[in-house]
């Protein structure tokens, strides 16, 4: 059921640009990368587009589509009435560079500042035991595929460019709630994250679980239970003084 | 005067997956300034998407494994044509390297007595692959990537090395370009480390990203140094067949070591028909034994688990034959076996690939899956201790390296492989990059001449598409060097290739220098031709059938084959082929290989 689509895709770069037409064709079952492939191939050579697996995997081939941020390799060409023509557009968070290739820099940036991994010893076997039912939600985090679509909606950074140093946005939260539910980990980030990270700067509003292609829930499961710890140890005194002595988080916290 | 910026390191690692990053890591680690540079963005390498497991004799699940099993399953799935020596070293590194993932942060599924849960897979004895559900590749990746960013190591990203910079006969640098300004760049370096994956994009049906152009393997054969066992291709048995957007997408063998079944559209298992007799003894006779299997161990091992090179070849015999699916596939079951939340918890990922690319609910219906172009088993010949290659200062890790895998690799001995061998490969690297020599120069105009050929497709006066031209290719590699050889089509092949190459060098790109795909596919045309021919010279070379290699015009293998391998090398801008043989395997574990 091949069919003729005309594909209205951002060409342009730091300097400007606009939308321009092709139009290609459709065959049955394909996502919007193929059919961007198509117009390459036949029409634009030069069109600047990243991807690699084409499965949904590594995260490399976001874009804005009619509007919604997603990734062009996992959407379907049905999702889209056929006589209208499919927009194309960067995400809008990130410098351009060209045509759908944006300056994602900025999150490479702010993983550096990620104080990192530090476990416990191994046990006395050389092993480490951990229960399925205790990784399972670092797992979730895990999952991420760094597709930045999250840091692309968010509303803190992307409607405010000054906050692009101050808050390290959903995808670093996921990264500091992973290490801080690891099981192993030693390291204590909260601090950090309220007064670095600028975690207090979320307002829930849940826009980055919303287009997460992997279902992570980043609010529910990462942000929201990152700022309650962050309160434990910043507004309790009691506890801020037990922290400050023993230096370490208890086992029985996680 | 030049048009490029230059950098120096002790250590310049080419590619950012499991081998390059684990490469890095450890260059680094013993104290060398030490770079990454890697075509696409940082954790984004194929790697990324392998997704069964790490192989590694972790006796988590069945404490009778141990590297020798290990070393004899990976012998015999290679046809014996493996280096003996790297396969030992493997099967006795492979469990330090995965506990070390763990150390650094990975989660890895877990047993219930809180240990790292270990997966059935193809050609292993035992359940033997360390995962996380299906996507094992991005825990490794992300895990490393960690790791390297932490070490403070420099990554150059979106950039393409061209060539390797060679001082009288050894390495001095290499040079590239950035894909996001089109500028160029020399990288002055005592020692480079390959780590550049494979050449699946010479193939239409394949599960390989863009970036599988065979770069690492042209790199090292433009500079002088030896490729071994090129003839050897892996198609995976299974990948997905529609709609054709997704042909040739991976489907992991995880589905049939998690108990799916193949079956042919009459609804035979008809794997029973194509046990061969070197793993007769190991396999099941009947689909009650393989049945059985799954929960013991005392009997033959389901033959939809023979190595790859085995069912790849029967897929295509059952499609050939006409006993395939609508869409010129096999297909896949593993509803019949197990439960849905089964299905969901142990292989998401694929779950979720079936249901939006296809409208296929694996846990109602069966897949259709058909042989994809998955790994390059032969590659750059190196030393086994140490990864150099025959070029002092180039040392090679994980697919781009020769002689671990032979004629055919075992599912999940690629990461095992990536993190054992990249560790090597970085330590040596370091080593000799420290060693008190005087500082290889890189000859600036020997650069500036390669800078103004690369920029020769915005001044051609041809017209050829480089699209179009990649396309042909994999047309030709597909239909002619493909799974089933015979020397007829391989002859074909080679004009075929000539007229190709003759095209490439009247490509004309449209644009601009800035982050141009046309310009840089141009570019990519060189390595996947030159590679193309490799695979093609090689495959002509080897006059018999064994693992990956089908020869149709040669279908015995030949013993006396089984003791060379085939080298290519380039001298005065032609290739070179010889047998050459493999080094003797010493008695005690050559017994190894005959214990059932």
């Amino acid at each position: 059921m091949a069919a003729n689509v005309v594909m209205r895709v951002w060409r342009g770069d730091a300097g400007g640009g606009e939308f321009r037409d092709y139009e290609v064709v459709a065959e049955e079952g394909e996502v919007v990368l193929d059919v961007l492939h198509r117009v390459q191939a036949s029409q634009a050579g030069d069109l600047a587009l990243r991807w690699n697996c084409k499965a949904g995997r590594c995260g490399s081939c976001s874009a804005e589509i009619n509007g919604l941020p997603r990734l062009t390799c996992m959407t379907r060409m049905n999702l889209f009435p056929q006589d209208e023509p499919v927009i194309v557009a960067p995400m809008s968070t990130f410098p351009l560079i060209r045509d759908l290739v944006t300056d994602v820099s900025l999150n490479y940036e702010t993983a550096k500042k990620v104080p990192p991994f530090v476990p416990r010893p191994r046990e006395p076997d050389g092993t480490y035991r951990m229960q399925q039912a205790d990784i399972d939600r670092v797992q979730e985090f895990h999952r991420c595929i760094e597709c930045f679509l999250c840091q692309n909606v968010c509303h803190v950074i992307r409607d405010h460019e000054e906050n692009k140093d101050a808050f390290a946005g959903p995808r670093m939260f996921i990264r500091y709630a992973e290490l801080e539910m690891h099981p192993l980990d030693t390291n204590d980030r909260r601090e950090l994250l309220q007064a670095r990270a600028g975690l207090g700067m979320c307002n829930i509003t849940k826009c980055c679980t919303e287009v997460c292609p992997e279902r992570i829930r980043i609010t529910d499961n990462a942000i929201i239970p990152l700022k309650e710890r962050v309160v434990d140890v910043r507004y309790d005194p009691i506890v801020w003084l037990g922290r400050k002595i023993r230096r370490r988080k208890s086992a029985g916290q996680r | 005067m030049a048009d490029y910026e230059t950098h120096s390191f002790d250590v310049v690692v080419v590619g950012a997956g499991g081998a390059g990053l684990r490469a890095a890591i450890e260059a680094s680690a013993q104290g060398a300034r030490t770079a990454m540079v890697c075509k696409s963005l940082l954790g984004k390498a194929h790697t990324v998407m392998a997704e069964g497991g790490i192989a590694a004799a972790l006796a988590n699940v069945y404490p009778e494994d141990n590297w020798r099993v290990h070393f004899r399953d990976t012998m015999r799935g290679g046809k014996l044509l493996s280096n003996w020596r790297m396969a030992q070293i493997h099967a006795q590194e492979a469990p330090d390297r995965v506990l070390e993932l763990e150390e650094w942060g990975a989660l890895f599924d877990r047993t219930a007595d809180g240990r790292i849960l270990q997966r059935d897979f193809g050609g292993h004895r035992y359940a033997r692959l360390a995962h996380v559900g299906d996507r094992t590749g991005l825990e490794m990746i992300r895990t490393l990537q960690h790791r390297a960013v932490q070490a403070g190591i420099e990554v150059f990203m979106e950039c393409t090395i061209t060539r390797l910079l060679a001082d009288g006969g050894r390495i001095a640098g290499a040079l590239g370009y950035r894909r996001e300004s089109g500028r160029f760049v020399v990288f002055r370096a005592s020692a480079v480390v390959l780590a550049t994956g494979g050449v699946g994009k010479a193939y239409k049906v394949t599960s390989n990203s863009w970036e599988y152009t065979g770069d690492g393997h042209a790199l090292a054969l433009w500079a002088g140094a030896d490729l071994i066992d090129m003839e050897f291709v892996q198609f995976h048995p299974t990948g997905m067949v529609w709609p054709p957007s997704v042909r040739g997408i991976l489907v992991t063998e995880g589905v049939r070591g998690d108990g799916g079944v193949l079956r042919n559209a009459l609804g035979e298992r008809f794997m029973f028909r194509y046990i061969p007799e070197m793993f007769r003894a190991e396999t099941a006779e009947t689909e009650e034994e393989a049945d059985r299997w799954y929960t013991d161990r005392s009997v033959g091992r389901t033959p939809d688990l023979l190595p790859r090179d085995e069912v790849a070849r029967a897929i295509n015999t059952e499609i050939k034959e006409d006993r395939g699916s609508p869409h010129g596939g096999v297909y896949l079951d593993i509803a019949t076996r197990r439960d849905s939340g089964y299905i969901t918890r142990r292989l998401p990922g694929m779950y979720h690939q079936f249901l939006e690319l296809a409208d296929v609910d694996i846990t109602k219906e069966p897949m259709e899956v058909g042989p994809t172009c998955h790994y390059m088993m032969g590659g750059v010949r190196v030393d086994a201790e140490t990864q150099a290659s025959t070029l002092p200062g180039l040392f090679a890790a994980g697919e781009v390296a020769g002689g671990m895998h032979g004629a055919n690799r075992l599912g999940g001995n690629s990461l095992s492989d990536l993190l054992v061998f990249g560790q090597r490969a970085g330590r040596s690297a370091a080593e000799y990059a420290g060693r008190p020599t005087a500082h290889p120069v890189v000859n600036t105009s020997e650069a500036e001449e390669l800078v103004r050929e690369a920029l020769q497709p915005f001044e051609a006066t041809g017209s050829e598409n480089p699209y179009t031209i990649q396309q042909d290719l994999q047309e030709c590699m597909q239909t002619m060097v493909g799974i089933i050889r015979t020397e007829d089509e391989l002859t074909k092949a080679f004009d075929e290739l000539a007229v190709l190459t003759e095209r490439a060098g009247r490509v004309r790109v449209e644009g601009h220098r800035q982050y141009n795909p046309g310009w840089h596919l141009a570019l990519d045309l060189d390595p996947l031709l030159a590679v193309s021919e490799c695979i093609a010279r090689a495959a002509l070379e080897r006059t018999e059938s064994r693992g990956a290699q089908t020869r149709e015009d040669y279908p015995d293998t030949d013993p006396e084959l089984g003791k060379v391998n085939v080298v290519v090398r380039q001298r005065k801008g032609e290739l070179v082929l010889t047998r050459e043989p493999l080094p003797p395997i010493p008695d005690e574990l050559l017994a190894l290989l005959e214990d059932v």
